[in-house]
């Protein structure tokens, strides 16, 4: 199946959670990531739940501190 | 109000913009913008509302400069170190531009004054450079219903997005609230390019300007992202979340209150 991850066009095969995607995309700290599907945030708790489909479009947006960057 | 000669000469560049005008001008001139910290995305952003012209500029920050703020906080210089931010940035505020009221506030935005602070400034830039007070303030802007940008920056990468509260999709929207402090990046981790500081802040100055001028697109429902070694921006467009904590259909969030500091510092012990 292909899914749009951040804007790329990325062919999958076999099932996926949100949370197996975070984890094959090598997010190392899925607790600094808020996650949009088709347009909508999604409940941190339904991440493990919630399966996706071919044609799906995922973002992974990121906490970002500020200007002295340590934080 | 009207232009003075030395007004219409020194803003002549904005003036003969068929957007702005002499009337722009002046709105520019009577507009009130806050910049909640004097550092890496504040200061940018404070140099280039000076410029603009915008007639009254709010700073808050309880710091001193010191020396590792030099490599990217561009509206200190060397000889400041040591100085409170709030009056070397004054002071360069007033050197580029004396038609521009400075008003500073040597303190850390706090839940219990922060309100007081927003009210009567018209738009808000969020330099802050730790996720309570990035929390604190969408919070606050949402209570006065001040728009204002946001925006973070680490490592090459920078993000920002303009909330209209109560309308446009906000913080909380996106991120229900701080992260849990063993997920934030570690100090080693951590760093930023100091020219990326400039980008962001620049751009959040930008929608600052076009939000008083009532001019173009706001940044508003959308996320742009950067990453400089790719050279690459994104949109990622974004909606108000019905479950955001605050501005949401049922929200737990009715008053302001300070989220919890998670420090991580650089700086070896003294």
């Amino acid at each position: 199946m292909k899914i749009f991850v951040n804007g790329k066009n990325t062919d999958f095969s076999g099932s996926f959670t949100v949370s197996e995607l975070l984890a094959e995309q090598n997010v190392k700290m899925p607790e600094m990531v808020s996650v949009e599907l088709n347009g909508q945030i999604l409940r941190r708790s339904e991440f493990e739940k919630t399966a996706l489909k071919d044609g799906d479009k995922v973002e992974f947006l990121y906490f970002m501190g500020g200007g002295n960057g340590i934080n | 109000m009207g232009l003075t000669e030395e007004q219409i000469e020194r803003y002549s560049r904005h003036i003969i913009l068929e957007q702005i005008g002499g009337t722009g001008q002046e709105k520019l001139l009577s507009s009130k913008v806050l910049i909640v910290g004097a550092g890496g995305l504040g200061a940018p952003a404070a140099l280039y509302l000076a410029a603009a012209g915008v007639g009254t500029i709010g700073i808050i920050d309880a710091d001193k400069v010191d020396l590792t703020n030099l490599q990217r906080q561009v509206i200190h210089h060397t000889k400041d170190i040591g100085t409170d931010k709030v009056a070397s940035a004054a002071e360069k505020i007033k050197a580029i531009n004396p038609d521009v009221e400075v008003k500073t506030y040597k303190c850390w935005a706090k839940a219990d004054n922060i309100r007081d602070i927003i009210r009567g400034y018209d738009f808000v830039i969020d330099g802050t450079d730790n996720f309570p007070a990035k929390f604190l303030v969408n919070d606050a802007c949402y209570f006065e219903k001040t728009p204002f940008s946001h925006a973070g920056i680490l490592k090459f990468d920078g993000q920002l997005m303009t909330i209209l509260p109560g309308k446009t999709a906000c913080y909380r929207c996106i991120f229900n609230s701080p992260p849990p402090a063993g997920a934030v990046p570690s100090c080693s981790q951590a760093g930023v390019l100091g020219v990326l500081a400039g980008v962001i802040g620049s751009l959040q100055a930008t929608e600052a300007v076009k939000f008083l001028l009532g001019i173009g697109n706001l940044l508003t429902d959308t996320l742009l992202t950067y990453n400089a070694l790719k050279m690459e921006f994104r949109r990622i467009h974004l909606s108000r979340n019905p479950d955001c904590p605050i501005c949401g259909q049922n929200p737990q969030i009715t008053k302001l209150k300070d989220e919890q500091q998670i420090v991580c510092d650089l700086r070896k012990p003294k």
